[in-house]
């Protein structure tokens, strides 16, 4: 039980941060896609016999580029809506052909917080403060180009570069997030809290850390609840986090960081 | 998995109870999508429409805790979602997909609790995978009618708004001067996305419907020059693609012995196809003037 509320502590530490800017630059669509299309890794590591980290990781990197290139061709919703059924397809297939058991299955897709040993937490812990240095580097080009993109070109920003940068965060955040939050719910815990912070405050940083504190208290709460009902800790993340959403609107989403971003 | 085993040694395609189930409620299915999913992809409602295929699911896995019809499950939850998302009624397009993402939590968390307490309280165990990957050779023939009235329902919906739901996508103020209610259109054609979802979660299961809803409306969106063409191909990409990859389904069994490969998996192998095919052509016409006037709606 310590290993899943020190995991899950990093995990949201890195959610909510990503969170933030998933919001800002209504990314809704993509952070469901790349953790859900990561969970057929999952399967395909379990098939050869690796660690499901690696196959997790390696995943969201193809889905990275994936999106990416169908971006190219078509709009951004649809490249996700057809990287996430190419993906998920597949993971079917796996599933199939190794004969994992539902049991497993359902962890994957909406947590399981009790299979989290050392090593993993570990990993965890390195891709999470990873995660924070990553954001923390491309923090500035990445809000001026969600505000506004014609500004950040002209401040000499690339777009395509930052997209690019932002999917991967994205995709290393919430890799390390589904084994225990689960692939289905990795994104609630990112929009939820963001959404929230945007109705208590008008400047940018400060409604970072806020959504990076509700996010804790979110996932806190999650597992204390989810320890005494013995019922799945992705059903309570899940509702948590639409409650934070519902409670930003009552509160009057209405501050000016709430009509741009 | 089980009648997947059992119908390899039956015989016949043809012949076959499971396979003629999954041919018409498939069929249907991919139909409804095709046609509701040309006027999803042109309003920007993707995410929306996939949200409610997720959605859509814990429904599917209430009505295995209440031991109740799986598509009354789906269709009851997609279409209150639908409701939600519709009465909100939220402008701006930023707010909306923050909006659709909470509901999408929200409906995937509801699942998280049904599906455990299937497991668990019921004892059905394969019920996550079946609600949310399908399992069209498992489908009950029961279903068939029932299946093929909503499929009906949604295209009569969708026939009926279909100019009304064009004009009102490509300038809301157009629709309203030609005395087009926004309102009513846009609530009829949630509706219509919900039944098409259901249908579809039923099919291919609640988290790759999205492949059916999505992927031969916008292949044909690619390359069709006029809303009629755009409609008739895909629906023609999304029956030959369910067709298609029911019969492989069916033929797989022969490949890896013992066990068929999933439907789901084929049928959205070959909808991407269709799409990158699709897209393949449009680049090709790029250079040429005549540009598809279509394309307008898609693209940005």
């Amino acid at each position: 039980m310590m290993h899943a509320w020190i995991v899950a502590t990093l995990v949201a530490l890195a959610a909510g941060c990503v969170g933030f800017f998933v919001v800002a630059r209504r990314a809704a669509f993509a952070a469901h896609a790349l953790p859900l299309g990561a969970f057929p890794g999952a399967a395909a590591a379990s098939l050869m016999g690796v660690n499901e980290f690696w196959g997790l990781a390696g995943f969201s990197v193809l889905g990275v580029l994936a999106i990416g290139q169908l971006q190219r061709v078509g709009r951004r919703e649809i490249a996700s809506a057809l990287w996430l059924a190419g993906a998920l397809a597949l993971g079917v297939l796996l599933l199939n052909l190794s004969g994992r058991y539902a049991q497993s299955v359902y962890g994957l897709l909406f947590g399981d917080l009790l299979g989290i040993d050392t090593t993993q937490m570990a990993v965890v812990a390195a891709f999470s403060g990873l995660t924070v240095a990553l954001v923390a580097w491309v923090a500035r080009p990445l809000l001026l180009d969600s505000l506004s993109s014609e500004l950040a070109s002209a401040a000499g920003g690339r777009a395509s570069a930052l997209e690019f940068a932002f999917l991967g965060i994205l995709a290393l955040s919430t890799a390390i997030a589904v084994p225990v939050v689960g692939a289905m719910l990795v994104f609630s815990l990112m929009v939820g809290p963001a959404s929230a912070a945007r109705a208590f405050t008008d400047r940018p940083w400060r409604a970072l850390v806020i959504a990076v504190g509700i996010c804790l208290v979110t996932v806190w709460s999650a597992i204390a609840l989810a320890y005494l009902t013995n019922w799945p800790v992705g059903f309570f993340v899940g509702v948590l986090s639409s409650f934070c959403y519902v409670a930003g609107r009552l509160r009057g989403g209405t501050t000016a960081l709430a009509q741009v971003a | 998995m089980g009648a997947i085993s059992a119908f390899g040694l039956m015989g016949g395609f043809w012949s076959n109870q499971p396979v003629r189930v999954a041919l018409a409620v498939g069929g249907g299915a991919a139909l409804v999508c095709a046609v509701v999913g040309l006027s999803t992809v042109m309003r920007r409602q993707a995410f929306a429409g996939h949200a409610l295929a997720d959605v859509s699911g814990a429904g599917g896995s209430a009505a295995y805790l209440l031991g109740i019809n799986p598509l009354f499950g789906f269709l009851g939850m997609a279409a209150g979602a639908a409701g939600v998302m519709e009465w909100a009624q939220v402008r701006d397009a930023r707010e909306r997909d923050l909006l659709t993402g909470v509901v999408l939590g929200a409906g995937l968390g509801l699942a998280a609790l049904l599906l455990y307490l299937d497991m668990t309280v019921r004892s059905v165990s394969g019920a996550a995978i079946t609600v949310l990957f399908g399992s069209m050779f498992t489908i009950p023939p029961s279903i068939v009618p029932v299946a093929l009235a909503v499929a009906a329902a949604a295209l009569v919906a969708s026939a009926l708004i279909f100019r009304p739901l064009l004009v009102s996508t490509l300038s809301v103020d157009l629709a309203r001067a030609q005395g087009v209610s926004v309102r009513t259109t846009a609530l009829i054609h949630a509706m219509a996305l919900a039944l098409a979802v259901s249908l579809s979660a039923m099919t291919v299961g609640a988290i790759l419907s999205t492949a059916l809803l999505i992927g031969p409306a916008a292949a044909a969106l690619r390359v069709a020059r006029r809303p009629a063409s755009a409609l008739v191909l895909a629906a023609l990409i999304g029956l030959v693609a369910t067709w298609g990859g029911i019969a492989l389904a069916y033929q797989s069994y022969y490949w890896t012995p013992g066990r068929g490969w999933p439907v789901s998996f084929f049928i959205v192998m070959l909808i991407i196809c269709a799409y990158l095919v699709a897209s393949g052509i449009a680049r090709l016409r790029a250079g040429a003037p005549d540009a598809p006037p279509l394309s307008g709606c898609q693209e940005h």
